[in-house]
């Protein structure tokens, strides 16, 4: 019972780390893809509309981790070893953007260091998006070998394989879109309006090519990823989801609705998501020798989970209420 | 350099790194409630400033204690997985009720940042209480996961296996308490010194002295008590140490044979090889009566120890050494100040106090780090006393060196960053505080 209420507070911020966080990295990618002339407008918009929950989009992460390795220690130690280097990588480029963002806003005297602080954060939130998603892809791939000799099949395998670098493309559009189409409600002026269109769908057709492309690389990789979304109900209804939900949102962002696209985006792309992992739920690793690491088989004792869940839902009852009123403070006064 | 030696400095430095950040994230968020406090009850302009100046610093600050914690957590796994595979289920209950008080933190500090002409002032004020207790708790959360390390409790270990493990009986384990309290009056009195340094700094400049001393008194006021109770924990520390670890103890005062009674050595150079100390002041008897509290208790000396259980003797010995040393003379500093407050005597007269403090700058931080290199070098080799050796935990990817140095490199970058932009933001505080409101 309380393993589900952890399962389920682990899927939450998952998902929300995919959804604010790649908001929020999608800002940095969308900036690195917008000409010189138009960047410091983007930047204006973006702080605002970032500035003051960034701290908490990113806690998401964190919260996922301590689930994991309190209450999942296999899966989280498993993923540290064979997949240490792509985990470095991402945490550099969390580092980097996350202290250039803060510091350009801060630094009380904007010179040339700004130039620096803007390049880190671009190159960075870039970096941090695309191993994000060769992490995940690496997750469901079936390459990680926990029986190799070498270092080569232990260490780089894993991740650095077709279907986990496609993945990690895919996931780049994917946050650019969520944070164009974020972007699009945040702004007055018509002008950047219509350029933070242009860059949704610059960003939609990437995601669709480089959705292509997963698929292509799952089949190289002899990956059943077709059978996980077309065969199984859940797959499939969830992907008609997001492309009826794909096309609704370019429907009202033609009549002019701006804030409902945000939640259209966010489901799409929850869509997606339920899309490629329910079929092999609660697997969530799955290893080169065929088998997999469930959440439910290596959950920790039963004392733990029971004291995590606890925890919380005691976190939960003390944070949202606080949370939503951040977030409905700082949309209000946009109005 | 081996992989595991680059795996225990690469943690060492990430632990080294965001405690600095931490501590100030802890600590700061007091300092600016007095002053927020003041200005909303005096209404003198120079409180708001005050605050605010200090806010914009914090939120640089903060940002990166957050990427290193973030990186801490994973860091542990990476570094370490044999380790967490065992110890995060019986250890994980701080760390889980970390996240929430992180959590309230992070929201607080977003309500308190962005909220000035937005929220109503005593709601706005609330908010940045809120993040420094819910700081203050984060901080006292972590500790007791260290303690746990220290002193393992909350499960039975049984041929290997970790059986019956009650995660709240591991986070109220023996340390927890003496290391929270302990280290939350280093947090102030670290951050308490470094603070009201770099103001006395500015009042000699004679730059906006008016502001300075007025930010130099509330952080003097919190250094200084923290300074005054800081021996007293300690003191219990010690204590606790000689019961719970007395490999820790004996390697502290490098105390190779067993005495009765046992003398304290002030200073002294270690040989690890001959097992000498030489050059040390004797103290008789004393060791005896910190670590029993009577002057004729036997200590254990190492002798008593297997030779494979030895920590590092001479960096514990010295790194303690350092921490007394730099507690005793912050003790004195903070004496002297009350002294002067008691007299009523004008600060800004006593050029030497001030000078003083800005000598003091960063005594308070090598206190900390050096009492953290006590407890963790002192801790070796093993990784859970006396359950798992720090060398059974370690990752088996190899080329940990390479991480070694990148990481190595990130973080001096940053720390050169960081104290290039803490000048900048006192260097403009004249320019920026003119004209008030066209902050954020
Ligand atoms: C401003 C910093 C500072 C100052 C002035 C002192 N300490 Fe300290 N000390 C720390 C900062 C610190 C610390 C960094 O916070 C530690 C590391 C772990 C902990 O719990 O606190 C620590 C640990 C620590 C330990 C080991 C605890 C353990 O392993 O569980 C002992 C025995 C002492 N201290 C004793 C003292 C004494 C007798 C002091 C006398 C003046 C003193 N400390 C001043
Ligand atoms: C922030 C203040 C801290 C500092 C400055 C610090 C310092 C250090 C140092 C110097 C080492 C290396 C010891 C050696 O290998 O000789 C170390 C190791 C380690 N510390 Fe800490 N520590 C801190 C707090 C913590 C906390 C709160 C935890 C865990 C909850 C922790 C977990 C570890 C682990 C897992 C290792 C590696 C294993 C080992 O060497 O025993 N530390 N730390
Ligand atoms: C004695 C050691 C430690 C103390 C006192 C401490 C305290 C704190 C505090 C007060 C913060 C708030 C951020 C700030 O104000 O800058 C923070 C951030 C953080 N710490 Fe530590 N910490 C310690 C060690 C650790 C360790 C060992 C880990 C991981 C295992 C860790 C994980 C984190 C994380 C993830 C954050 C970011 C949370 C956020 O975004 O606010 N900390 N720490």
């Amino acid at each position: 019972m309380m393993k589900d209420v952890v399962i389920t507070f682990l899927c939450m911020a998952i998902l929300l780390y995919f959804l604010l966080g790649g908001a929020d990295f999608g800002a940095g990618i969308i900036e690195l893809f917008t000409s010189t002339k138009n960047r410091s407008r983007t930047r204006k918009t973006m702080y605002h509309a970032i500035g003051p929950v960034w701290e908490a989009n990113h806690m998401w992460l964190i919260i996922a981790i301590v689930i994991l390795f309190v209450g999942f220690p296999f899966i989280y130690t498993t993923m540290s070893v064979y997949l240490h280097i792509p985990l470095a990588i991402m945490l550099i480029g969390i580092i980097a953007r996350g202290t250039a963002f803060v510091f350009r806003h801060y630094d009380a005297v904007k010179d040339d260091m700004q130039w620096l602080y803007n390049r880190i954060f671009r190159y960075s939130s870039f970096i941090t998006a695309l191993f994000l998603g060769i992490i995940a892809g690496s997750l469901i791939s079936g390459h990680i070998d926990t029986q190799a000799t070498d270092f080569y099949a232990a260490y780089i395998s894993g991740w650095l394989n077709w279907f986990s670098v496609a993945v990690g493309f895919f996931t780049v559009a994917l946050c650019g879109f969520l944070a164009a189409i974020y972007l699009i409600g945040e702004t007055k002026e018509e002008h950047d309006k219509r350029r933070f269109i242009k860059k949704a769908e610059l960003m939609n057709i990437a995601a669709v090519v480089f959705g292509a492309m997963v698929f292509m690389a799952a089949q190289r990789d002899q990956i059943p990823l077709i059978d996980w979304v077309f065969k199984s109900n859940v797959g499939l209804s969830a992907i008609i989801l997001a492309s009826l939900s794909l096309v609704l949102l370019w429907y009202l962002l033609i009549k002019g609705k701006t804030k409902i696209l945000r939640v259209l985006a966010g489901f799409q792309v929850t869509m997606i998501l339920l899309a490629i992992s329910y079929a092999h739920f609660p697997n969530f690793i799955r290893l080169k020798s065929g088998n997999a690491i469930s959440l439910l088989e290596t959950a920790g004792p039963e004392k733990t989970i029971y004291s995590l869940g606890l925890a919380l839902l005691l976190g939960s009852v003390l944070i949202l209420p606080f949370l939503g009123y951040l977030f409905y403070k700082f949309q209000k006064k946009e109005e | 350099m081996d992989d595991f030696i680059a795996a225990r400095s690469q943690m060492a430095l990430s632990l080294g790194f965001h405690i600095i950040f931490s501590c100030i994230g802890m600590v700061m968020p007091f300092f600016m409630a007095v002053s927020h406090y003041k200005w909303l009850k005096t209404g003198e302009e120079v409180y708001k400033n005050l605050t605010k100046a200090w806010s914009k610093g914090v939120a640089i600050f903060f940002a990166t204690g957050a990427v290193s914690g973030t990186m801490l957590s994973f860091e542990l796994g990476l570094l370490w997985p044999k380790f967490m595979d065992h110890a995060g289920p019986i250890f994980g209950m701080p760390f889980s009720l970390e996240g929430t008080a992180f959590f309230i933190e992070a929201i607080a500090l977003g309500f308190f940042l962005y909220g000035w002409n937005k929220l109503n002032r005593w709601f706005h004020w609330f908010t940045g209480m809120v993040v420094g207790v819910s700081g203050l708790a984060s901080g006292i959360l972590v500790v007791a996961a260290n303690a746990w390390m220290n002193s393992p409790a909350g499960f039975d270990f049984v041929n290997g296996q970790y059986l019956n493990i009650d995660p709240i009986q591991a986070m109220f384990n023996k340390a927890w308490f003496t290391q929270a309290l302990h280290m939350c009056l280093a947090a102030f009195t670290a951050t308490g010194f470094a603070v009201a340094g770099v103001h006395a700094l500015m009042i000699l400049r004679n730059r906006n002295a008016y502001f300075h001393l007025k930010a130099f008194k509330i952080a003097a006021v919190f250094a200084c008590i923290a300074a005054l109770l800081q021996p007293l924990s300690g003191d219990i520390s010690a204590k606790d140490v000689a019961k719970r670890q007395p490999a820790k103890l004996a390697a502290m005062e490098a105390l190779y044979k067993t005495e009765k009674p046992a003398p304290l050595l002030v200073g002294g150079i270690v040989n690890e090889k001959d097992k000498t100390v030489t050059g040390a002041i004797k103290i008789p008897g004393a060791l005896s009566f910190l670590a029993h509290g009577n002057f004729n208790a036997e200590v254990r000396g190492l002798d008593q120890i297997p030779e494979n259980d030895h920590p590092p003797v001479a960096i514990t010995h010295y790194a303690f050494q350092i921490m007394v040393g730099i507690g005793t003379l912050l003790l004195l500093i903070s004496l002297i100040y009350f002294f002067i407050l008691f007299k009523k005597k004008s600060l800004t007269e006593k050029r030497w106090l001030l000078k003083l403090f800005v000598f003091a700058i960063p005594l308070g931080y090598l206190a900390l780090e050096a009492g953290w290199v006590v407890t963790e070098v002192g801790r070796q080799p093993w990784i859970i006393y006396g359950i798992m050796r720090t060398q059974d935990a370690v990752t088996p990817m190899p080329g940990i060196t390479y991480s070694f140095y990148i990481f190595s490199a990130i973080y001096v970058s940053l720390s050169i960053i960081v104290t290039f932009l803490l000048y900048r933001q006192i260097k403009m505080v004249p320019v920026l505080y003119h004209k008030t409101d066209q902050l954020i």
